[in-house]
């Protein structure tokens, strides 16, 4: 797939790796945004305004601060980073440190959609189930979730639009290595510091429009199709 | 009563604090309908709540059985999900993104327990579901909606099913729509039902018992007939109170006036969809008789009854609660403490209630659960 005319080694790689950081920075926040959501909506802890303050903090600091304290705490000095490197597990410099930079900047953004879903959906439902005889955790899988499903799919796309346009933390965490860490943005930002590259530059601008539009018209479109199956409830649509 | 309706009693006893407002609680609800009556703020909902766990009272004892579901001095608390209680909710509350199927399948679903479509073919036949099956709850209408919750509680296969005002949400059609599905239910079904209303018709349709409550205490508890024969029993007030009577069809006469026999005695009603010998219930409002002292003459009511006084109580305002002993069973009359005075009314004395035979609302009319011939061993 190198080189059909359209784009360049260089720019084919760049937009692969951007989707892959992306894809696999969603897969892995998911879950742990969904858990993040419920709390943050339902229960009731010490700490839970420090939970939320850590959440959306990438939000307002600086990605340049949020990359360097990531270099900081997952570089090879770093303590985590020590840490996970006898389990095989490392980040700095490498595409997965992308990702996981793109997690934490996407985080803010899925966490909010989803708690918004969250606090749509009427509890009284949820107590009718549990009189039915559904444990809390049936009770989450087959009426929270089910009704949540707009707000997750928005949070998800939001994330994912967000990985693949994050620069400022990746750049800094993880550099801008060709075929490593060099994602759309970070290609973008190198074909311009050289002189001639502006072309090149300008096919990954229409790449990177292309791929944000694409999703979000898929989301809208799977999000309408979920609000008909619900009847007329529209929480948590875009 | 058998053993397996004792076996099966609901025995509540609790006390709950919230705000100014003290709860406290007892009773007990055995096969058949209990209606907790009362007006609204009576703590109604917080008893049906904390029965089926979705809230925990300050102290006290719940019991299905011998099964204990909360007993505040032991630390026992079973969650809702353990304790098999069909609540249908005032609002439904049927799941949105499921289909009609779903939801009425949702409660063996949980409970694991392999599905019996005999059991499921009956109640869906019974509530007249079948055309419904396939659609989700956002295209029903107020009534089916209701009739699906009631589904749902079914058949889950509860111990207990809690109604509470499932009525409430619902215009006068489909009110009358829902209503036979609770007699049904009360005559076919095993199952305790704990049904919260504060509907004076409503009670005289449904109740085989009645747990009066007022400010968070119960009032008085018994049989329907008594506790609302009972001229200390207004929770709505005194123009609310209304006694019951059992009666029977006895023919339909050609003006288009039902004549019921109670205990012997002729009742006439405008006309009544039932057929000859079905045994009804009526109720009759307490604002709905006079009092005379001789056997009147010359009156237009069709109805007159003779009684003996057997208690007095001021009933608000000007007005006093009579009740009088009939053949057909105890009446309630509302007059006025000027009336009583000038008839010299006292417990014992002798005189006539004047009942006029437009004054039975049908609304009030239902059928009994001593009616023959509705089999009464099945039990979802």
């Amino acid at each position: 797939m190198s080189g059909d005319g359209l784009l360049g080694p260089d720019e084919w790689a760049a937009v692969l790796l951007s989707i892959r950081v992306a894809f696999f920075a969603v897969l892995w926040s998911l879950p742990l945004g969904v858990l993040c959501a419920y709390a943050l909506a339902r229960w009731e802890f010490p700490g839970k305004q420090l939970l939320n303050g850590l959440v959306h903090l990438p939000l307002i600091l600086p990605p340049v601060v949020t990359g360097y304290l990531l270099l900081l705490a997952f570089g090879p000095q770093g303590p985590l980073g020590q840490a996970l490197a006898p389990l095989g597990i490392s980040f700095a410099f490498r595409w997965t440190g992308a990702a996981l930079a793109a997690a934490i900047m996407a985080f803010p953004l899925m966490v909010r959609a989803i708690r918004l879903a969250l606090e749509g959906v009427d509890p009284r439902l949820e107590e009718a189930s549990a009189t039915l005889g559904a444990s809390p955790l049936w009770v989450f899988i087959t009426v929270t979730l089910p009704l949540i499903l707009p707000g997750i799919l928005t949070g998800t796309i939001l994330a994912f639009a967000k990985a693949i346009g994050e620069f400022g933390a990746t750049i800094t965490f993880v550099s801008n290595i060709p075929g490593e860490t060099r994602t759309i943005p970070s290609a973008i930002y190198a074909f311009l510091q050289v002189p001639g590259g502006e072309g090149a530059a300008f096919q990954l601008v229409i790449v990177s429009i292309v791929i944000a539009m694409g999703a979000l018209l898929a989301s809208e479109i799977l999000a309408r199709r979920m609000n008909q199956r619900l009847g007329t409830n529209s929480r948590g649509a875009m | 009563m058998s053993s397996s309706a004792e076996r099966d009693m609901l025995e509540v006893d609790l006390q709950h604090q919230l705000g100014s407002f003290a709860l406290n609680a007892t009773f007990r609800a055995p096969q058949g309908i209990t209606v907790l009556f009362g007006r609204s703020g009576s703590g109604k909902t917080t008893i049906v709540n904390a029965v089926a766990g979705l809230m925990r009272p300050n102290a006290g004892t719940i019991r299905i059985g011998t099964q204990v579901l909360y007993d505040s001095a032991t630390g026992q608390y079973l969650p809702p999900h353990k304790r098999h209680v069909g609540y249908i909710f005032q609002e439904g509350r049927l799941f949105p993104h499921l289909s009609v199927r779903s939801n009425l399948t949702y409660g063996r679903w949980m409970s694991g327990t392999r599905a019996d479509p005999a059991l499921f073919n009956r109640i869906v036949e019974m509530l007249g579901l079948g055309a419904l099956l396939t659609r989700r709850p956002g295209a029903l209408s107020g009534g089916e909606k209701q009739r699906v919750a009631i589904g749902r509680a079914l058949l889950a296969a509860p111990r207990l099913i809690l109604a509470d005002e499932p009525l409430a949400a619902l215009d006068a059609q489909r009110k009358a729509e829902i209503l036979p599905y609770f007699e049904r239910l009360r005559d076919e079904v095993k199952t305790p039902i704990l049904y919260v209303s504060h509907s004076a018709s409503e009670v005289a349709r449904l109740a085989t018992r009645v747990v009066a409550l007022e400010d968070g205490r119960v009032l008085r508890q018994g049989r329907a007939s008594d506790v609302l024969a009972d001229p200390a029993v207004t929770p709505l007030g005194a123009r609310a109170a209304g006694a019951i009577l059992q009666a029977k069809v006895a023919r339909h006469h050609p003006d288009g006036l039902t004549e019921l026999s109670a205990s012997g005695l002729p009742l006439l009603l405008p006309h009544l969809d039932k057929a000859p010998g079905s045994h009804v219930r009526i109720r009759i409002a307490a604002t709905d008789v006079i009092i005379a002292a001789q056997a009147p003459a010359g009156l237009s009511a069709l109805n007159v009854l003779p009684g003996t006084v057997d208690a007095l109580r001021p009933g608000g305002g000007p007005g006093a609660i009579v009740s009088l002993q009939t053949p057909a069973g105890r009446l309630l009359a509302r007059i006025t403490q000027r009336s009583v005075d000038a008839l010299g009314l006292h417990p014992g004395m002798s005189c006539h209630a004047v009942i006029k035979a437009v004054a039975v609302a049908p609304d009030d009319i239902g059928g009994t659960e001593a009616a023959p011939g509705l089999p009464r061993d099945e039990q979802p």
